[in-house]
This record gives structure tokens, C-alpha cells and sequence, in this order.
């Protein structure tokens, strides 16, 4: 589904085809960049919801499932199989018999129950409990009210019985680095920070806090033959003009690019064939608080879609690094529908929408930003205009992101722009719109809309995924037309990739996150 | 004896210069939006989140949080990093090295290349030499560290293959080149305009004069009379530059991937650790006041004329 979707998208991972059918070589060091931020939050993954510190915890750390990108889903990982019983709410897995702690010691069910145990932690707020909530008792847990999760069960040394409280397929939820196995033995020592012990194909050598972590080849890694490489070096290089340097001097082999640089590269004979590009599963938007009085209209809402000139935007501003939204769901769900088509821009049809609205001479909002070049000031400043045209005036209210990230989540605000994750899973996307999800975990424009709620709760409740699917794009088109947010775009996420490094996926869920354990580097990389 | 007494003064100065820091930081902190817990986990329970700022004494006026830093702060307590759950002391100790190496690599980068420079061009005023230390001067002065620090990249690195782009490698000083010399152009810039201000006015001072009408060859004169007096106003100027180098290598240490305290203390601030930005600025400001009266002592060597009373 998903190469499928590279290919149609034009996106697809230009390097050249022949290497790919090389056979892989053993050795080297493979050079990554970590490209947001100056540091690395921590080296306990559990406490980091960073994209920037799931790039090493990729090498170092292991979880129940691992994201396929060529299937576009999450698969068994630690997990041999899962057998499905009590109506779709009981999971038993089959744990790996074979997968070791880099200190030696193989990895046992108490290990996953430990770690489950300690992400719900309510003291920590570790923020992979958003995932681990599906399990029974989990919320129990976080709430001090109780000391273990009542719905993890040990069957034996390799055998674990999980009770979900709904109906969901727990691979979405088991899958990122936040949900990542521990040594129990280890984990709760006060040196583990320091030193991370894990189940990945790498094991910790030295982090030197503000410039890098080393990783070394784990060779009593589950998967046989790996990894390829000897040693994995991720920098930290949150600027993107030094990244270029060092990427056109080859001294990194991976460099995630910026609107600017993916138009240079892509006018370079010499760089045009180390793009990678993929949709990421975030959609782009302005949200609209139902609470101001304009935006409880569906028409204003409707009508501040067809008022701005959303490809032009993307294409003179974001410089085509990003894809039109037609929808909630982004372009790589296993949900997208291909027949939904964007708002037209039509300034006049938004005129007539807001006179129908009462408000035919317009009315003032506040809007609140952040400084991102993709999403945030830059968008607002050229959409100021258009929306003028039709009346509406705007006040720019501008934040930091940590602190725009509070605003949306306690509904201060008539407007805000943002970035959320929309995806892997349809279904978890589409229930941040249903009224029993409060504002604080996503539903950030406090939607509330029964026919949206019957809709999602038949989608939850069916066991055919056809079916499923078909709702969920109902859902989706529901929305479209209710209009709570003005749909931007989602975004392409963009890689320079050396050509000597070979088996980059192409990962919707984030681009930088690699399955290091499938990366290797021929023999004409620099760094031998 | 007059310099222990002048030393215990100015040591004690500085608890009252600590303290304001602190105090400042505090207050700023509790006004600007944003806080710690919402950057942890976007997602979390709001039980949770209160439960957690509890925990992080978050939830406490202000003045008792105040009192409870300053109570461990006088046992050497930088207390414990919000974000990462390790001692601030750890976490800086890890830093100081790198920013160190830099800013004393910088340090020496520009006053041995500023100083000369401001002193050749001012014993020919108006000449070749004056109007070219004076070209580089200005220049340096105007540069912005960002854009210079690219274009050394691009130059000794991605022309010239001469160092490498970014990182710190072993700690060596091929990978501190790049970074050391593009924070002291600036500075170096200082140096040369300084010394040559200083030394223009001391060349017209009536004690040379007289060291002249004595017979006194002219290089015993500038020796003597003119280097010496002129390294008291260029000290002051590189004491004062330390504090700057400090803010400046924030700059320098993101755009070159350098491990130091700087980048900490930006991450730090935007994600409202504030035990760890506490830490970091206060290590900045007593690395400050310390180089400064270091200088303070110096200038009694330099000038036996200078007192410490």
C-alpha cells in the first residue's frame, strides 16, 4: 500500500536502484543527524516524546512491534504472535525467546510487564502512557490507585496475556520507542541514565551531551546477519546550513532538509539523487474554537477554507514541501480516500458563506502562532491577507511552540495553527474528533458532533477492516464537510541520504526514525 | 595583606550578585507562559500534571521556591534537572570542559592577533598598515558569528578539506579551530581598535614625552612606558569580553554541533527546566566574576602604582 502510494505521489526514494540489489555489506559506520533541537532530551527514552531522541533509541531500544514501511504498518517485533480472543480485547502474546539486554541476560515477560508498569508511572507523567492506557488498569496505575496493571498477565517466561479496554489493534499503540522494553533488573538502577542497556541492534558506547551518541554493532541481536554496520554515529546538528556543509562534504550521511534547501537540492545535478521524500502521517491546520461565536458556524469555518489560497502558499512558501490536505486523514492512512478533493479557493463563495453567516462585513479573531517556517508565522503573515479580502481581520498572537502546545490543549485561544500526528492509525486520528475525547488529550477543538461520534464508535466496534475502513473515510468526510479547522497540508518530510548508504525506508510516521538494523554502507562510503 | 582583605571583600560581593541571578531567573521564569510538564508529555492526564507538579514543587509561591533553591544552593545543591532527572552539577560538569577550551581558544585567538594589530596600527597612524587593522577591525566587529561561521565551514572545510565541519571529535584542536576562531573575530576585532585607541593617547601623554626629552631610546619608550600603561585599559577590555565570549558561544557551540554549556542552557530555557538554566547561568556568572578579579589582581602586578585598599 504504502510503495504503492510513494510511487503514484511521485515520491519514492531516489538513489540508485542497482545498489539496492547489492547483496548488503557487513561493517562501516553509518553517520545520522539528529535535526531538531541542540541536544538530545535524555537517554532514557521513556521520558522523551522527542522526535529528535527516537533517531538513536531506533538502535538502542527495542518494543513489542516495530514500524514496517514498506507494508505502511506496524509488525510483531518482540512479539513472535499474538493470538486474539474475548472478542477482540484480549491479546496473548508470544514473546522472542532469542532477544538479549546488551548486558547479556535474555529478555523474559517480567521485563515487558516491568516496563509497561513503569511508563504508567503517574508521578512521571512518562509520555508513552498515552499508548499503554489501552490495557486494562493502566489508567488505575497512573491514577495511584493502583500498583501493577490489572491486565497484564504473565503466562510464563515468554507468554503474556494483555486485556485492552477497547477494541484496538495495540501494534499502533506498541510500536515507538516510548513503549520500549527494560531490563527490569537494570532499568530501576541510578546509572542507567547514564548508561542505557536495551534490546536494539546497537548497544550504547557514549553520548557527549550537545554533539553526539555512538552506538556499537550488538552481536547477539535477534535478527540473523544483524545489523550490517559495525557502528552507528548519530550527531546533533539542529542547524540546516551547517547540515548542508557537512553533507556536501560528506561527513554525514543523512541530512533531513528544510522548504529552502529541498528547492536547491532538487536544482543540483549532483544532490537531485539523494532525496528521499515521503508523506508523513501530520496533518497541517488552523484550528477554530467553537466557543468564539464566529467559528460555532459551520459557514464561517467553511468559508475560511474556500477564502485562502492554500496552493499557492504551499507552493511559493513552502516551496512544494508539502502535500494539499483534502481531509483530515493525511495522504499515507490506510484510510485516505483518493476521491476527496480540497477546498477550491473561491473568495467569492466565502464572501456569500460569511453573509449567510451574519457576518457579511466580516469580524476580527486573534490567531495564535508559533515561529515555525512550515506552520507557523510565516503561514499566518501571507494568510492575513487573503482572509482581508473577504473581511476578515486578524490579530497575530505569536508563542513559543512549548507554549502553543499548552494553549491548544487548554482551549485559550480563537485560533491557533499547528502540526499534529494524524496517523499511523485512522482510527485513533479520527477519535481526537469524538465528544468523549477531552480537549487536553487531542480533541483541541472541543468537536462535538453525535452523527462524528455514531460513525467512530460503528468503526471501533466492526471486525471487518473493509468495512472499518469505509467508516473511518466516512468520518473523515464528515469532518471535511463540518470544516473545524482550515486543512493546510500534511507534510512532506524530506532526506538527503548519501549514495553509498543503502536501505533507508521510507518511514511515514517520521523520516529520521530508521530501523538502523537494515541501513548499511558500501564500501565507497568515507567512513570505512 | 591588602590583597587577602581585597580578596575576601570582592568574594563576598559576589553573594549578593548570585543571589540577584537567582532571584531574577526565578521571577522571570514564574511570569513568562510555558512549563515543564506540558513539554514532557503533550498528553498527559490532568491529574497527572498537577500530581507531577506537586512533585516538582511547581505548585509553591514562588518566594518558597526561592528559599528552598537558595538553602541547597548554599550546600552546593544545583539540584536536579526537571527534564533529564540528573543532578545539574552532572550535567554541567559533562559541558564545562568543551566551553572552556573554546572561549580560552578564542580568548587567545584574539588578543594574539587583536592586540598586535591595534599596536602596529597605531605607532603609524593614518598609514597602510592602520588603515588595513582598522579595514579588519570594523568588519570584525560587524561580521554576524552565524553567517561567519558558515562561511568557515565552507571555506577550510568543504573547499579547502583542510578541518572538519562540525562535531567535537576527540576534543582535539582541529575541530576547535573553526569554532574558537569564529567566536574570537569578533573580540579580536575589540582588541585591535582598543589597543590602538589606548595606545594613541599614551603615545601623546606628557610622562612620554618627558621618558623622550630624557633620551630614552623609543623602543625602551614603548616598552616601558606605552605597552605597560596600554595593557591596563586592554585587560579591562578582556575581562569584560569573557562575559561576552560566554553569551556569544550559545551561537557558536549550536551552529557547530559543540558540546558546551550554552546549547544546555537554550534547550534548558525552551523547555522550562529550570534547574538546569539556574545552574547554567549561575556557572556563567561566577565564571565571570572570577576572571574578573583575576584581572582586578593582575592589574596591580602590571602597575604597582594600583592599590588594593
Amino acid at each position: 500500500m504504502f510503495r504503492m502510494l510513494a510511487i503514484v505521489a511521485g515520491l519514492g526514494l531516489a538513489l540508485a536502484a542497482p545498489a539496492e540489489a547489492q547483496t548488503p555489506r557487513k561493517g562501516g559506520t553509518i553517520r545520522m543527524t539528529a535535526p531538531y533541537g541542540s541536544s538530545f532530551t535524555s537517554l532514557d527514552i521513556h521520558t522523551t516524546q522527542r522526535a529528535q531522541d527516537e533517531i538513536y533509541a531506533k538502535g538502542l531500544h527495542r518494543s513489542l512491534y516495530i514500524w514496517d514501511s514498506a507494508e505502511g504498518k506496524p509488525i510483531p517485533e518482540l512479539a513472535k504472535e499474538a493470538v486474539v480472543s474475548g472478542g477482540g480485547l484480549v491479546y496473548t502474546f508470544k514473546l522472542r525467546d532469542d532477544a538479549y539486554f546488551h548486558n547479556g541476560r535474555k529478555m523474559t515477560a517480567d521485563d515487558l510487564i516491568w516496563s509497561y508498569n513503569r511508563i504508567m508511572d503517574g508521578t512521571k507523567a512518562y509520555p508513552g502512557a498515552r499508548y499503554v492506557r489501552i490495557i486494562e488498569g493502566a489508567a488505575a496505575v497512573e491514577k495511584g490507585q493502583a500498583k501493577e496493571i490489572s491486565g497484564l498477565k504473565k503466562i510464563d517466561d515468554f507468554t503474556v496475556e494483555m486485556k485492552l479496554t477497547e477494541k484496538v489493534d495495540p501494534a499502533f499503540y506498541l510500536f515507538t520507542a516510548l513503549t520500549s522494553i527494560y531490563p527490569a533488573d537494570e532499568a530501576a538502577k541510578d546509572g542507567f541514565i547514564q548508561h542505557p542497556i536495551g534490546l536494539g541492534p546497537f548497544k550504547f558506547v557514549e553520548h557527549v551531551p550537545g554533539s553526539r551518541i555512538v552506538l556499537e554493532r550488538w552481536d547477539r541481536f535477534y535478527k540473523p546477519g544483524k545489523p550490517y554496520a559495525d557502528k552507528v554515529i548519530v550527531s546533533i546538528m539542529g542547524e540546516a546550513a551547517a547540515r548542508d556543509v557537512a553533507f556536501r562534504n560528506k561527513e554525514i550521511d543523512t541530512s533531513v532538509l528544510g522548504p529552502a534547501q529541498y528547492v536547491a537540492y532538487q536544482a543540483d545535478p549532483n544532490l537531485k539523487g539523494t532525496i528521499a521524500e515521503v508523506a508523513e502521517v501530520f496533518t497541517r491546520y488552523m484550528g477554530m474554537n467553537p466557543a468564539f461565536k464566529p467559528f460555532a458556524d459551520k459557514r464561517v469555518r467553511q468559508a475560511i477554507n474556500y477564502a485562502i489560497d492554500t496552493d499557492l502558499i504551499i507552493s511559493k512558501l513552502v516551496k512544494g514541501k508539502a502535500y494539499r490536505a483534502t481531509g483530515w486523514l493525511p495522504l499515507t492512512s490506510t484510510a485516505y480516500d483518493k476521491a476527496m478533493k480540497p477546498y477550491p479557493f473561491d473568495p467569492a463563495k466565502a464572501k456569500q458563506l460569511l453573509a449567510d453567516a451574519g457576518y457579511p462585513s466580516g469580524f476580527e479573531f486573534e490567531w495564535t502562532t508559533s515561529q515555525n517556517e512550515s506552520w507557523g508565522l510565516p503561514i499566518v503573515s501571507a494568510v492575513i491577507p487573503m482572509l482581508d479580502k473577504v473581511g476578515i481581520k486578524v490579530k497575530v498572537k505569536q508563542v513559543e511552540a512549548a507554549v502553543l502546545s499548552e494553549v491548544v490543549r487548554s482551549g485559550d485561544y480563537q485560533a491557533f495553527i499547528y502540526s499534529q500526528q494524524t496517523g499511523p492509525d485512522p482510527q485513533a486520528a479520527l477519535k481526537c474528533f469524538h465528544s468523549s475525547t477531552p480537549q487536553s488529550a487531542c480533541n483541541y477543538m472541543n468537536f462535538k458532533n453525535a452523527d462524528l461520534d455514531k460513525i467512530l464508535d460503528e468503526a471501533g466496534q466492526s471486525d471487518d477492516s473493509a468495512k472499518r475502513i469505509q467508516l473511518l473515510q466516512k468520518a473523515n468526510a464528515l469532518l471535511y464537510e463540518e470544516a473545524p479547522v482550515w486543512f493546510f497540508n500534511y507534510n512532506k518530510a524530506v532526506m538527503a541520504v548519501q549514495p553509498w548508504l543503502h536501505g533507508v525506508q521510507l518511514n511515514a510516521t517520521e523520516l529520521t526514525h530508521q530501523n538502523v538494523e537494515d541501513l548499511w554502507v558500501d564500501e565507497t562510503s568515507p567512513a570505512k | 595583606m591588602p590583597m587577602l582583605s581585597f580578596l575576601i571583600r570582592r568574594l563576598l560581593q559576589t553573594i549578593p550578585t548570585v543571589l540577584a541571578v537567582v532571584a531574577l531567573v526565578f521571577v522571570l521564569f514564574s511570569v513568562v507562559p510555558g512549563s515543564i510538564v506540558s513539554s514532557m508529555s503533550d498528553d498527559a492526564d490532568p491529574q497527572v500534571e498537577l500530581r507531577l507538579k506537586k512533585q516538582l514543587g511547581l505548585d509553591d509561591p514562588v518566594y518558597v521556591r526561592f528559599g528552598a533553591y537558595i538553602a541547597k544552593l548554599a550546600t552546593g545543591d544545583f539540584g536536579t534537572s526537571f527534564r533529564t532527572r540528573e543532578p545539574v552539577t552532572t550535567m554541567i560538569a559533562k559541558r564545562a570542559w568543551p566551553t572552556l577550551q573554546l572561549i580560552f581558544t578564542a580568548m587567545a585567538f584574539s588578543v594574539l592577533l587583536g592586540v598586535p594589530l591595534g599596536f602596529i596600527a597605531a605607532l603609524r597612524p593614518g598609514g597602510l598598515v592602520d588603515t588595513l587593522a582598522m579595514v579588519v577591525a570594523v568588519s570584525g566587529l560587524s561580521i554576524a558569528k552565524f553567517w561567519l561561521g558558515l562561511v568557515m565551514m565552507y571555506v577550510f572545510a568543504l573547499k579547502l578539506g583542510w578541518l572538519p565541519s562540525f562535531g567535537y571529535g576527540d576534543g582535539g584542536l582541529k575541530y576547535l579551530i573553526l569554532p574558537a576562531v569564529t567566536l574570537g573575530v569578533s573580540p579580536m576585532a575589540l582588541f585591535a581598535r582598543t589597543t590602538r585607541a589606548a595606545v594613541l593617547e599614551i603615545m601623546t601623554a606628557d610622562f612620554v614625552r618627558t621618558a623622550r626629552s630624557k633620551g630614552m631610546s623609543e623602543t625602551r619608550v614603548v616598552k616601558w612606558h606605552v605597552m605597560r600603561n596600554a595593557l591596563v585599559i586592554i585587560l579591562t577590555t578582556v575581562g569584560l569580553q569573557f562575559g561576552g565570549l560566554m553569551g556569544q558561544a550559545v551561537v557558536v557551540e549550536k551552529l557547530f554541533s559543540w558540546p558546551g554549556i550554552g546549547s544546555l542552557l537554550v534547550d534548558s530555557v525552551l523547555q522550562r527546566d529550570l534547574p538546569a538554566v539556574q545552574g547554567s547561568i549561575l556557572v556563567v556568572v561566577l565564571a565571570f566574576l572570577a576572571i574578573n578579579l583575576l584581572i582586578d589582581m593582575l592589574y596591580g602586578v602590571i602597575d604597582p602604582r594600583i592599590r588594593y585598599a
